[in-house]
């Protein structure tokens, strides 16, 4: 157990080693330098670039840039090259903005891909199988942007509610349950949008993994000493098909980070994917390589806890 | 031959036939599993109409003078809703619709929004259809050489030369052409050197040294398997986005790095079935017999492999035309002279309210075609499961 750890950690570190490589090499060779941004700005001066490349080091070899880099990344010192703010506190704030989004998104898709999908699997072939296992597919194909239109169309004619951005600019002085309110129809639908995708793949392998177990010897064997259908298929069946999906809590934490630049540049959510996207379109070299960063980190982690969780959840799986 | 043995022939091949099980071809017994599946036939319809209609967008919209002109400008008549007359007095002759009305309305800059989306079917399916050939193509090739020559090991001496030869690649990308062809040369005598060595290392005074160079480091497959690891690492959306930006804005870009980005799914696949296949008889068989370790890969374990490959391939497809979409709704997309659906409906955006068609019609247009793709290649995928054959 202990070994197993200790390899994995040491593994994880190299790959993350070469992911820092490869995402530095992939911007900084890329045609295009940072101090050729803006060159239509007046204030831009020869004078201002050359200043520039020397306080980010721009002038050294490659190599000796990659080790500032992840020096002043290590220590918390990167600043960003658009605003000279700390990336990470610009990170962690939107971070903190992206967070609702992420969480009200997980529960969503947690608690309603269950459901369905057992019950199409219960009822396999029949009608509510069919229709949900349409409306997954429907779901998976349609374009985020183009479904957000509509659900705005929608929701805005409908109930005559604002819902692009945070929060209603100027609601201050309101009581307290209309600010509530409003805030909750603002996370309501980014949130059921990023979770629409979850929803429709985690529904469908609930129900084949649910379709595999229920098609076990022991299930059969349940079914026939003339158990109830409902103790057949929730507590025999169920708890085994359960298994794989606890190692996947680990393999939603790379979400955290991700956001989604689509979701969060239509409503105007100032959140982690809606920076990155900022960060792209300025050049800012070091928010972007760092939102990599944290995102490889975060990967990484997230199968490092997959793997653990299986090894105490599966008693079969002996190192 | 005389026509007797001919008939004695037959007679014999159809009396054997009645001693074995009624024999369909795979091609047969796949398509009457695949028959049953409505949702799959349906995606299977609209994928054929999806490639006619892409080919023929690209006849009408394309040449000097196009049946279809998705770049008339026809500024007195933006706007117009679906299925409405041209103003005829106010226009052109050549700038009359070439149906007569505009099928799918115009545009904010009167372009007829139904030559676009024609133009933009076949800019759809490329960019489906390249992207995917890139990926299945890397992963394919990784896939095969991590599941074949997988055992095999890396010695120091590759890792050198493949530093060498990196390093020569970099100094003349950046320009400096003699540093670069002098570490080209130091490659080249030293590839010499190691293939005359193979044949008399002993015989030299250096073997100490030639049995470092010569240490096991990884094997191919660690190598392999760890590159997809670090792969899977990037967020891909946002690398695709990065590196889209940072490119220049061009339709092959696009493509190109939308194949180098997903080509990891299908090399586990590979790999996979590979690392079962070449344990099986008639691999051995294949070996014995001589055959070629290329022939044995493509001729022998490839056709067995590729089941899942072309599934996933079928919504990679599907995957890939929706980045290619949300690119182009984020403005990095294929550059203006090209319509595609996704900055169709990105322009058509600021005038929801105005002017829905701009909205709804590629919108719906890519839902079908990827709903489409996903709808065949699940179908796909249940019919080649062959836990499924054994039942019919």
């Amino acid at each position: 157990m202990l070994s197993f750890i200790g390899r994995s950690i040491i593994q994880k570190i190299i790959t993350l080693f070469f992911v820092s490589v490869v995402s530095f090499l992939i911007i900084h060779l890329a045609p295009g330098k940072p101090s050729q941004v803006d060159p239509m700005n007046p204030k831009f001066t020869p004078e201002m670039v050359e200043r520039f490349r020397l306080e980010f080091h721009l002038d050294k070899p490659l190599h000796t840039q990659y080790l500032y880099f992840y020096r002043d990344l290590f220590t918390g010192k990167t600043v960003s090259w658009k605003d000279n703010q700390s990336v990470l506190k610009k990170i962690w704030e939107r971070f903190l903005n992206s967070l609702p989004l992420f969480i009200v998104g997980t529960i969503l898709t947690w608690t309603l891909s269950f459901p369905i999908g057992i019950r199409s699997a219960i009822f396999r072939g029949g009608f509510y199988d069919r229709s949900t296992t349409f409306l997954a597919y429907l779901l998976i194909s349609i374009p985020g942007f183009f479904f957000a239109y509509i659900l705005i169309i929608f929701v805005v004619t409908h109930f005559h509610v604002p819902v692009i951005g945070m929060e209603t600019f100027g609601l201050g002085a309101s009581s307290w349950i209309r600010v509530a309110m409003d805030r909750v129809w603002h996370l309501l639908i980014p949130s059921i949008l990023g979770a629409t995708g979850g929803i429709a793949v985690l529904s469908r392998y609930v129900r084949s993994q649910m379709l595999e177990v229920e098609g076990q010897d022991y299930v059969r064997t349940a079914r026939a000493k003339g158990l109830p259908p409902d103790q057949v298929h929730y507590k025999h069946a169920l708890r085994n098909a359960l298994l794989p999906f606890v190692t996947m809590f680990g393999l939603i934490l790379p979400g955290l980070i991700g956001g989604s630049v689509i979701i969060e540049s239509i409503f105007s959510w100032p959140g982690m994917g809606r920076m990155a996207y900022e960060a792209i379109l300025a050049r800012d070299y070091p928010v972007i390589l760092t939102v990599n960063f944290v995102s490889a980190v975060l990967v990484l982690a997230g199968t490092f806890i997959s793997d653990l969780l299986y090894l105490v959840v599966d008693p079969r799986i002996r190192l | 031959m005389t026509k007797v043995e001919k008939i004695e022939i037959n007679d014999y091949q159809t009396t054997n036939h009645e001693f074995l099980a009624p024999r369909r071809t795979r091609l047969k017994e796949f398509w009457h599993l695949f028959k049953q599946n409505r949702l799959a036939i349906a995606g299977l319809v609209i994928f054929v109409l999806f490639f006619i209609t892409a080919l023929a967008g690209l006849f009408l919209t394309s040449g000097h003078d196009p049946v279809f002109d998705p770049a008339l400008v026809r500024l007195q008549e933006k706007l117009r809703s679906p299925f409405s007359q041209p103003k005829i007095d106010t226009l052109m002759p050549h700038e009359i619709p070439t149906v007569g009305v505009y099928v799918m309305g115009t545009d904010d800059l009167g372009r007829d929004v139904f030559a676009r989306m024609l133009q933009g079917a076949w800019v759809s399916l490329t960019v489906g259809f390249v992207a995917v050939g890139i990926s299945v193509f890397v992963g394919i090739f990784m896939g095969g050489i991590a599941g074949y020559f997988g055992q095999n090991h890396i010695r120091l001496d590759h890792i050198l030369m493949v530093c060498l030869l990196f390093a020569a690649g970099i100094f003349i990308a950046m320009g400096e052409f003699f540093s670069g062809s002098a570490f080209l040369i130091v490659f080249l005598a030293s590839v010499l050197l190691l293939f005359r060595s193979m044949n008399k290392m002993e015989m030299r005074g250096m073997s100490k040294w030639y049995g470092i160079l010569k240490k096991d480091t990884i094997s191919i497959d660690t190598l392999i398997m760890r590159i997809v690891d670090i792969m899977l690492c990037f967020p891909s959306f946002f690398l695709i986005l990065t590196v889209v930006a940072l490119l220049p804005a061009s339709i092959y870009n696009i493509m190109i790095i939308i194949g180098l980005t997903s080509w990891m799914g299908t090399t586990r696949f590979v790999r996979a079935e590979f690392l079962s296949l070449r344990e099986q008889d008639f691999v051995t068989a294949a070996r014995a017999l001589g055959v070629g370790n290329f022939r044995i890969i493509f001729r022998h374990m490839m056709p067995n492999a590729i089941a899942p490959v072309l599934v996933s391939a079928t919504i990679g497809i599907a995957t890939a035309i929706l980045t290619e979409a949300g690119l182009s709704f984020l403005g990095f997309g294929v550059p203006p002279p090209h319509a595609t659906w996704g900055n169709i409906l990105s322009d058509g955006k600021r005038f929801i309210f105005d002017a829905p068609w701009l909205t709804f019609i590629p919108g719906i247009a890519i839902l079908i075609v990827v709903l489409c793709f996903n709808l065949f290649g699940e179908g796909l995928r249940d019919t080649l499961n062959p836990k499924l054959k054994e039942r019919h």
